[in-house]
This record gives structure tokens, C-alpha cells and sequence, in this order.
């Protein structure tokens, strides 16, 4: 089962290599646009699964962090001029302030409550992108600029973007790894499994899903911030609860509580997306039948059962 | 992703094309929604429209090569633009069309400008697609919310609807929809007597509608659009306002929501457009032919892409290539069109297309001889007077 060990698991490594250059080469074989879209939506889904799978918390409201920094990166990019890291870090910031605000409050309900507490947030979240004067309304924040990285390399070039954003989302995921098999990690799984016992072992469980909370809501931030500086837009459809369920579908269909599952359920699902388009209405359709048979047959996730089949934690 | 024909053509086009020097590849993008609320007013029709185009141009005699592709947007502006830099980037796209949706209309536009394509937009209503984020190579075809706003507003002032009374959705959009037609119905001597915020999206217009109907107006003016609107007009019709003497004049509404209401619910209802299928024998024949293909009658926004692609290829023909998109929008602005659909049109050096809006008001059912036959116009709206003025740093013809 787990390994105790600080180190990675061998197997774990590989794949990362094997994902690290698969990632390298991928703008050569399939549109860089294409491939960073999935790559924030990878972030996104893994920084939701910290919450979902490991601290086994629902939260129906990650649009508010995802959509919240896409619109303060996009705003700090086109209004203050800032660098694109730059930019991305405030937005991240941004999202760890807003998880922080919600995370203290929602924490203290469970279940259900819980959700209804994290969407009720996400819809504030929404109302005010829709009404603040620098949100641009249902327009949206436009033509964001893609700036100079450090001021020195000018990402216009699609690759340049490419490799930026390859960075920032590989170094998030790795490191949401990490506190996956950190001892905290190890005291959420506790949690998960059984709270009034982590409780009576003595940790201090609301601090512990606090800080779980706002980790997730940073780097679900640090991938819209991202997605604002891929697609030079902020808009409403990050901040819609529906982006919120499409999470939530991503991590799932991938296999909630496993490291390499959101990245393939979001590969999948933003795949569908953008390569049924032509089918129009069929693609929620076409989404809906592959979950429901994704649920009924296997329960765990694509990447779930593929652990279970080779007896490894994936 | 893209429905495209086969590789295979674009390879054969390419050698054909080192032959016989004449030879031209335009390929056209049409980025619409189709599966969404707009999926009706724009859609496959515009397909069908932007089809009918080329081929009323006679392009395959001119030896040009045409293609259309065509993507569902789903609203979304990630996923509009997504597609939009795909088009350009990958897919060898020269312009892309319809476009509706004011936010993914934005994206695109500016893409197109960095990519130095041509946006032809039929589908989307924002005025700041010609005013504050003008692009030289955006064209803006068919109507904008301010035309709309002008001619519902002016047109309904000037026949005697001099009360105005207000329904406003609450959100951007909705405000800037009653200002812009509050200056209006104000310059044609009108005054507006009152003005209710309405969540958005709201259900129940019912107390809202009340207070209207207690008011004194003369006119209703629902500042809202999509649902909202149908909504609103439903419970209108179930309290009898149009019956009663008031009228309900809509501020973004279309041929296709008033055929899915019914005369029946919408009658006595006011609209502007630019285009209605039963104007003349040209559009009755057009329409015909379209409606065969369709199975539905045009709406505006689908005449709008006839037209637009009709004068695009005019210009890309005068050109001489579709490659430099920058030009061939200059060539556009420098046309004198006369459109089969829109009557007399002319490019502004902003983008914006200048044409007649018209005002038409719904049919009571007994006036309707079919279920197309909706309209009854009431006045023409001259272009110069329907659409905003040209800001002077979106004059790229200078």
C-alpha cells in the first residue's frame, strides 16, 4: 500500500519522465494552443482532486478561484502592464486570498452543507464578475497582452508560451504531489477516512482542511490565471458554475484520489471538446453518456482501474 | 473539431494551382453557435447562407476555390477564440464569419487582427466592435444594439409612443441598452417616465409589468434580451398590455423568437431589424430558396453572412488574393453595394456596414396568413441615422 518512504516510488518517476517528454514533444504533433488548454484544465482538475480525493472534501465551487484569477492575471496584465509571471502570480495570490475568505467559513460544514456553502460563494463570485465595472461585464476582460516573460522573452511566439506554461503547470503538479506524500498529506487521508479519530489522535482537523482548502483554491487560481494569459481573455464562462462541474467531471471520470487520474480525465474531456465541436449539441450528450458509463463501469476512474489492475497506486 | 473536406482537395487545389495561375483558394470559417440559444438566428443556417453565397458569386467560374468550414463556439470565448487561432494558424482560414455572441465576437476580432484575417460579423450586437476595440480588419455587417436601440426608440417616438417605461436586466449590457435608447426616444421629444431594474436572469416579470402598466406610458420598453425577454413578453400577452392600448417594444429580439412565441403571445410587440424575409419579390425568392435548403425562413443575422460573403468575395476578386486580410477590409470600405437583401450598402472606415434598419411591429393572429408571415412593417430607418457615429481614431481608411 502506501510507501512511507520520502522518496518517489519508482514507477511514479517514470511516468512523470515519460509524461515530461511526451509534454515536450506534443506542440510538434498537435496545436500548442490546443495542448496548453489542457494543460491548465490538468492543473485545475489536480488541484481539485488535492481537495476532493485526498482531503475528501466536495467543493462545488472551484469556478470562483479558477474564474477569479483568470480575471485579476488578466486585469494585471492588459491595466498594470505587469510581466505574464507576474501576472499569473497575482492571480494565483488572488485565489489564495479568496480560499482563504470561503475555506474558513465552508470548512465548518460537511457534506452536502459543505457544497452548498462552497457554490453559494462561487455564485457571489460570479455576480460580482458579472457586476464590478473593471470585469467588463459579460464582455469580459479582451485583448489581454501576452508581455514579455521577465521582461525578456516575448511570448507572442506560441512555443515560447508553450514551454511557460509547460513549466508552470509541471512544477504545480509536482508539487501538489509532494504534499500529497508529505506527512500533512498523510494526516488528510487520516481525515478523510475517519475524522472524529484524527481527531481524538489529537490533530487539529479544521486547520489541517483549511490548509488543504487554500492550496487547492491557489493552484485551481494559478491555473485560471494561467488560462487568462494562454487565451488573452477572462470571461464569464470561467467564473459559470457550470466550469465547477466540469471539474468535478474531469476529476472523477479520471479517478478521484489518484495522482495521474484528473490529468487524464481533463485530457479527455477538453479532447471532446474541441474535437467533436462539429457535432454541436451532441457533445454534452456524447459527455453525459461517457460518464454515466464511466460511473457504472468503472467506478474508480480510467486511471483508478488501471491501478487496481496492476495492484500500484497510481 | 472542423468539418472540412477531404485533405485531399486542399492538396489537389495547391498543385492546380501552380498550373493555372488564375486560379484562387479562399477558405472561409463560419464560428457560430449550434447548439445554444443562438443556435436558430445563426447556426447551420448561416452555413447555408454563406453556401448560397458562393455560389451566387459564381466563384467556381471565376476560377476561385471557395471552401467553408465550420465550428460551434458554444458561446464560450476560450473556445471561440481557441478555434479561431486554430483556423488561421493551422487550417489556412482567410475570414471568418457570423460570430455571434458579443464577447467571443471581441476575441475573435482581435485575433483576426494579429493574424491579419477578416472578421465578417453578422450574429453579434456590440456597438464596441466598431467603437472603443475597433480593428481595421473587423466588419461589422448586419445590426448593433444601438441601431436597434435608434430605430425601435426614435421610430416609436416620432409616431406618438412618447411615454417611455423601462424594463431593464440588471447587468451591463441591459443598462447600456436603456441609456442608449433613453437618448433616443429623449432627442425625438419622448420622455421616459419610469425605469425598473429586473434581476437577470428573472422568471417572474409579473410586479414588474404592473408597475408598467400602472405608469402611464405609452410605450414598454424591455431593455433585456434571450429569455428575459421571452419571458417577459409571455406575461405581457397573459395581462393583456398590447390589448390595453400600451405597446411592447423589444430592444433585441428576433424573427426566430417571435415565430417560436407565436403571434398569438407576441402581437403588437415592436422590433427593429434589418432584414424580414417578406419585403420585396428579391427576398421573398432568396428566402424561398433558402427555406428549401433550411427548412426555415433567414433571419437577419443569416441574411447578413449572404450578404457579407457576397461582398467579401467581390473584394477579394478586386484584390487579386485573400491572403493580406488588412487590404481586402480596405477594399471593402471603398465598394458601393448593392445588395439584393439589404438594399444600398457602404463599408465605414470603422468596420461598420451602413444600411436601412427597418421597424416592424407583429401581426394579431388574424392578420397572419402563415406561420412565417409576422411582420407588418412600419417605417424605414435611414442608415446614416440608425447607427452610431464614426469615432475618428476607428477611421482606418485614413
Amino acid at each position: 500500500m502506501m510507501q512511507q518512504t520520502t522518496g518517489m516510488p519508482r514507477l511514479h518517476k517514470v511516468i512523470f519522465l515519460v509524461l515530461l517528454a511526451f509534454l515536450i514533444a506534443l506542440p510538434f504533433f498537435v496545436y500548442p494552443v490546443f495542448a496548453m488548454k489542457v494543460m491548465c484544465f490538468a492543473l485545475f482538475a489536480a488541484a481539485f482532486n488535492l481537495l476532493l480525493g485526498f482531503g475528501g472534501l466536495l467543493s462545488f465551487g472551484h469556478a470562483a478561484y479558477f474564474g477569479g484569477a483568470s480575471y485579476v492575471a488578466a486585469h494585471a496584465a492588459k491595466v498594470w502592464g505587469l510581466t505574464p509571471e507576474l501576472s499569473v502570480l497575482a492571480g494565483t495570490a488572488a485565489a489564495a486570498v479568496l480560499g482563504l475568505l470561503i475555506g474558513s467559513l465552508a470548512i465548518r460544514r460537511q457534506g452536502i452543507y459543505f457544497a452548498m456553502v462552497t457554490l453559494a460563494f462561487a455564485q457571489m463570485v460570479y455576480f460580482l464578475a458579472l457586476q464590478l465595472p473593471f470585469t467588463g461585464g459579460e464582455d469580459g476582460i479582451q485583448s489581454v497582452p501576452r508581455g514579455d516573460l521577465f521582461g525578456l522573452i516575448s511570448l507572442q511566439n506560441n512555443m515560447a508560451l508553450y514551454f511557460f506554461v509547460l513549466a508552470v503547470t509541471f512544477g504545480g503538479i509536482l508539487f501538489l504531489y509532494r504534499v500529497v506524500h508529505s506527512p500533512f498529506g498523510q494526516v488528510l487521508k487520516a481525515i478523510r477516512e475517519n475524522e472524529p479519530r484524527a481527531i481524538s489522535l489529537g490533530y487539529d482537523v479544521n486547520r489541517y482542511k483549511l490548509t488543504v482548502f487554500v492550496l487547492s483554491a491557489t493552484f485551481a487560481g494559478m491555473a485560471g490565471a494561467m488560462k487568462s494569459q494562454v487565451f488573452q481573455l477572462a470571461s464569464l464562462t470561467d467564473v459559470h458554475w457550470g466550469m465547477s462541474g466540469e471539474v468535478v467531471l474531469m476529476t472523477l471520470l479520471g479517478g478521484m484520489g489518484t495522482v495521474f487520474g484528473p490529468l487524464a480525465g481533463a485530457a479527455i474531456i477538453v479532447t471532446m471538446q474541441n474535437y467533436l465541436a462539429t457535432f454541436g449539441a451532441w457533445v454534452t450528450i456524447i459527455q453525459g453518456v461517457i460518464f454515466v458509463i464511466g460511473v457504472l463501469l468503472f467506478r474508480e476512474g480510467i486511471v483508478g482501474v488501471i491501478s487496481r489492475w496492476i495492484r500500484r497506486p497510481l | 473539431m472542423i468539418r472540412t473536406l477531404a485533405l485531399g482537395t486542399a492538396l489537389g487545389a495547391l498543385t492546380a494551382g501552380a498550373a493555372m495561375a488564375q486560379d484562387m483558394d479562399v477558405k472561409l470559417g463560419v464560428l457560430n453557435d449550434r447548439s445554444g440559444v443562438y443556435a436558430d438566428l445563426s447556426g447551420e443556417g448561416s452555413v447555408v447562407a454563406a453556401r448560397m453565397a458562393i455560389e451566387d458569386f459564381g466563384a467556381a467560374d471565376k476560377g476561385m476555390n471557395v471552401e467553408i468550414i465550420s465550428a460551434d463556439h458554444q458561446n464560450k470565448p476560450d473556445v471561440g477564440s481557441n478555434i479561431a487561432r486554430q483556423w488561421y494558424d493551422e487550417e489556412g482560414v482567410n475570414a471568418i464569419l457570423d460570430v455571434p455572441t458579443s464577447s467571443v465576437a471581441l476575441a475573435v476580432a482581435d485575433i483576426t487582427a494579429q493574424k491579419n484575417g477578416v472578421m465578417i460579423n453578422s450574429g453579434a450586437g456590440s456597438t464596441e466592435l466598431t467603437q472603443g476595440q475597433c480593428r481595421p480588419t473587423t466588419i461589422h455587417w448586419t445590426y448593433d444594439t444601438a441601431a436597434l436601440a435608434n430605430g425601435t426608440g426614435g421610430a416609436m417616438t416620432k409616431a406618438g409612443g412618447e411615454k417611455w417605461f423601462f424594463l431593464t436586466a440588471d447587468y451591463a449590457f441591459g443598462h447600456s441598452l436603456e441609456e442608449n435608447t433613453t437618448t433616443v426616444v429623449q432627442e425625438n421629444g419622448g420622455e421616459v417616465v419610469g425605469q425598473v431594474d429586473v434581476p437577470f436572469p428573472a422568471m417572474d416579470f409579473s410586479s414588474f409589468l404592473l408597475q408598467a402598466q400602472g405608469s402611464g406610458a405609452d410605450v414598454i420598453g424591455l431593455a433585456n434580451a434571450g429569455g428575459d425577454t421571452v419571458n417577459a413578453i409571455k406575461q405581457a400577452s397573459e395581462f393583456g398590455i398590447t390589448q390595453a392600448g400600451q405597446k411592447l417594444a423589444a430592444l433585441l429580439f428576433f424573427v426566430t423568437d417571435v415565430h417560436a412565441l407565436g403571434a398569438e403571445t407576441a402581437q403588437g410587440l415592436s422590433l427593429t431589424e434589418a432584414f424580414y424575409w417578406d419585403f420585396d419579390d428579391t427576398t421573398r425568392e432568396w428566402s424561398a430558396r433558402f427555406e428549401e435548403i433550411h427548412g426555415a425562413k433567414p433571419t437577419m443575422v443569416q441574411a447578413g453572412v449572404y450578404s457579407g460573403t457576397m461582398a467579401y468575395l467581390q473584394a477579394v476578386e478586386a484584390v487579386g488574393s485573400a491572403e493580406d486580410g488588412e487590404a481586402i477590409a480596405a477594399q471593402m470600405k471603398t465598394m458601393e453595394i448593392d445588395d439584393p437583401l439589404f438594399g444600398a450598402v457602404t463599408v465605414r472606415g470603422d468596420g461598420r456596414a451602413i444600411h436601412d434598419m427597418h421597424l416592424f411591429e407583429v401581426k394579431s393572429p388574424d392578420q397572419s396568413t402563415g406561420e412565417w408571415d409576422l411582420y407588418t412593417h412600419i417605417s424605414t430607418i435611414g442608415g446614416e441615422e440608425a447607427f452610431l457615429p464614426m469615432l475618428d481614431e476607428c477611421d482606418f481608411t485614413k
